[in-house]
């Protein structure tokens, strides 16, 4: 598998998630995603930077352009040093909220994707990794 | 230390004429492509009068930090010329040329007047170095807040500017979302929603989200409570404007719409709106009327 392009921005603010959702856009325009595709990861992106600022505190997304075997894809990795999640179960379950959101953010981004991956320890932050091919 | 500068304050006083002509030199073969943004009349006007306050602070000062109040008069000059540049459109680079563009005049200026003395010439060189980086540091960092200054002006008029609610028909309102729904523009476009419901007495809502290109799970809550909002008001609202992209996301995030009319295109919600009204189109007899 080879990166063809790798990014990583931060995000802070609640500006950087707009920031974010447009870098991801633009990565899946240049590997001529669908429209439906760069749809999907473009909402999965702004839910998973949305957890990062506000129940990680804010942290990091790099975003890398793979191609595998002729295959295209794009995979995110939102890393944050926030309190982390202790049932990740829980946390997966549509309608499980810690905050005020609809708690569908996790689950839809799972649905939206082709691979999902999270880890988190409490007191240490969470790593969430998703990826969509072409 | 003790007037650490005093050579260079001297220097610069007594070849003021020299390095201005070379500075300007340089300053141009830099601009080259950007005439058109500052005029040559103010690049002399600026380059003078900042020279000029660069040699008093050299003399007034025996401190390199920027902060001390010998500096305060040229720092100002620099935010003004960093800041009319920022506002202008020039890149951080280019503002920060400016200052650097001034080693070379200065360093030949230094080295005519020391070349017998390779040791003090060594030593003022680093002084100038060493101020002229910080003078050129401060003026990027002025610049990127002048930018930033820029940004924020423009999502303060952007806010401003948002969507208007339009009325369609007696009793149906229409409010198109254009771009971006982060919360502080969705509170105050669902708030002028809600306003005008009252004010107008409307029956109907059509929010139409054609122009926002990503629907997450909190547009879709923004858009769900403010449904609910206006039916306590008791206005039914219809949401247009849902492309195959966004309906499709919307089923995998799982949100439930269900509750709510949606529709793919303003015209549909329209109609909707009318039918619910009991009104018609209907096309006008081009035949003229019989006479009576």
């Amino acid at each position: 598998m080879a990166t063809l392009r790798s990014e990583i921005a931060g995000i802070v603010t609640s500006e950087d998630i707009v920031r974010v959702r447009h870098m991801v856009r633009d990565a899946a325009v240049r590997l001529s995603f669908s429209l439906v595709d760069q749809t999907k990861i473009v909402t999965a992106a702004s839910e998973l930077a949305r957890n990062t600022l506000e129940y990680g505190g804010g942290g990091t997304v790099r975003i890398d352009e793979l191609a595998d075997h002729g295959r295209l894809g794009l995979q995110l990795i939102f890393e944050d040093r926030g309190p982390g999640i202790a049932d990740l179960n829980q946390a997966m379950q549509d309608g499980f909220t810690s905050g005020s959101g609809l708690g569908l953010g996790l689950g839809g981004a799972k649905r939206l994707c082709n691979e999902f991956e999270i880890q988190s320890k409490p007191g240490e932050g969470t790593r969430v990794r998703v990826a969509r091919w072409k | 230390m003790a007037d650490k500068y005093r050579f260079l304050s001297e220097l610069l006083r007594k070849e003021e004429a020299a390095i201005l002509d070379k500075w300007l030199e340089l300053q141009q073969v830099a601009l080259a492509g950007r005439r058109d943004q500052v005029s040559v009349k103010d690049d002399v006007e600026t380059s003078r009068s900042f020279l000029h306050g660069f040699g008093k602070a050299l003399a007034a000062t025996r401190e390199l930090d920027l902060s001390s109040s010998g500096w305060a008069d040229l720092r100002q000059t620099l935010e003004q010329i960093a800041i009319t540049r920022a506002t202008r459109g020039f890149g951080p680079l280019e503002t920060a040329m400016l200052i650097f563009s001034l080693k070379q005049p200065v360093f030949e200026a230094i080295r005519r007047s020391l070349s017998s003395k390779p040791e003090e010439l060594a030593s003022e060189i680093w002084n100038a170095t060493e101020i002229l980086d910080r003078l050129g540091l401060f003026v990027t960092e002025v610049h990127q807040k002048g930018r930033e200054e820029l940004i924020r002006k423009q999502q303060q008029e952007m806010l401003e500017l948002s969507t208007p609610v339009v009325r369609l028909w007696e009793g149906v309102l229409a409010l198109p979302l254009i771009g971006t729904l982060d919360s502080a523009r969705t509170q105050v476009v669902m708030e002028s929603l809600l306003h005008q419901i009252v004010s107008t007495g409307a029956s109907i809502a059509i929010i139409d989200i054609t122009g926002v290109p990503t629907v997450d799970t909190l547009v879709a809550q923004h858009l769900l409570k403010t449904v609910a909002a206006a039916r306590l008001m008791g206005a039914d609202c219809i949401i247009s404007g849902i492309r195959p992209q966004i309906a499709q996301t919307i089923v995998h995030l799982g949100v439930e719409l269900t509750a709510v009319i949606t529709k793919a295109t303003l015209a549909d919600a329209f109609a909707i709106a009318l039918q619910r009204q009991n009104l018609a189109v209907v096309r006008v007899q081009k035949n003229p009327p019989a006479a009576g």
